[in-house]
C-alpha cells in the first residue's frame, strides 16, 4: 500500500450536478478497488495560467488515499478515457510529503 | 625616492593612484539555501505563489548561482515547477510575470 495524491481538472462547463457525480464516481472506482480516502479537496474554479482544450477555466479537485500501486493504471486510463477531464496528477508521497499534507490540512481546517 | 619618480614617469595619462584603499564594502552577504536554514523538506507545487520566486519573469527557473539554492533542493525546486505548470498552476512560457 503506498500513499498518493491526485489533483485533476474537470471541464468547466460541467454543471455542479455533473461534478459531483464525476467527483463520486471515480471515488467510488478507488474505494471499490480497495482504496482508503484520507482526504479530498474540492478548490472550485480557478482560472488557468494557460488555455487547455481552449478553455480558461477549470475547477480542481483534489483527492488523497492510500492505495496498492496496480491501481493506479487502471485510473488513470480511466482518466484518459473520460472526456471531462482536461488534466490530472497522480504523485505518490515519501514521507516529508505526507508530514507536509497532514500539516496542510489542518491549516486549511483553522482557516474555514 | 628614485622609484617614486620612475614610477611617476611610468604614469599614464588618467590613471588615477590612491595613497589609502578606497572605501568600498567588497564583503558580499553569503547566500545561503533558505530550505536547509529554515529545515523545510518538501516543496509543494499546489503553492505556486512560493514556487513563483524560483522563477524569473518569463517564467524559467532561476539558476541556483543565483537563488543560493542548494543542489538537493534545487532539483525538488525543478520538479515542483513542474508539476506546477502541467497542472496549468504556473504557466510554461508568459511575459511580466512580476
Amino acid at each position: 500500500m503506498n500513499h498518493y495524491e491526485t489533483v485533476f481538472i474537470l471541464n468547466p462547463v460541467l454543471s455542479e450536478e455533473q461534478i459531483k457525480e464525476t467527483v463520486k464516481k471515480y471515488e467510488d472506482f478507488l474505494v471499490s478497488k480497495g482504496a482508503k480516502m484520507i482526504a479530498k479537496e474540492d478548490w472550485g474554479i480557478k482560472k488557468l495560467a494557460y488555455p487547455i482544450q481552449n478553455k480558461k477555466s477549470g475547477f480542481y479537485h483534489l483527492f488523497e488515499f492510500t492505495v496498492d500501486g496496480a491501481v493506479i493504471g487502471p485510473l488513470e486510463l480511466a482518466f484518459r478515457r473520460d472526456e471531462r477531464f482536461m488534466r490530472y496528477l497522480t504523485v505518490k508521497l515519501d514521507k516529508h510529503a505526507i508530514a507536509w499534507a497532514e500539516k496542510r490540512r489542518t491549516r486549511n481546517k483553522q482557516k474555514a | 625616492m628614485a622609484t617614486l619618480q620612475q614610477q611617476a614617469k611610468g604614469k599614464k595619462d588618467g590613471e588615477i593612484r590612491y595613497l589609502t584603499p578606497l572605501n568600498i564594502d567588497t564583503l558580499k552577504t553569503k547566500k545561503y539555501c533558505r530550505f536547509k536554514k529554515s529545515g523545510i523538506k518538501y516543496i509543494d507545487y499546489k503553492d505556486p505563489d512560493f514556487l513563483l520566486s524560483f522563477v524569473n519573469e518569463q517564467g524559467k527557473l532561476l539558476p541556483r548561482r543565483l537563488t543560493g539554492t542548494s543542489l538537493k533542493y534545487q532539483r525538488k525546486v525543478s520538479v515542483a515547477v513542474k508539476r506546477a505548470r502541467h497542472l496549468a498552476l504556473m504557466p510554461y512560457v508568459a511575459d511580466l510575470l512580476k
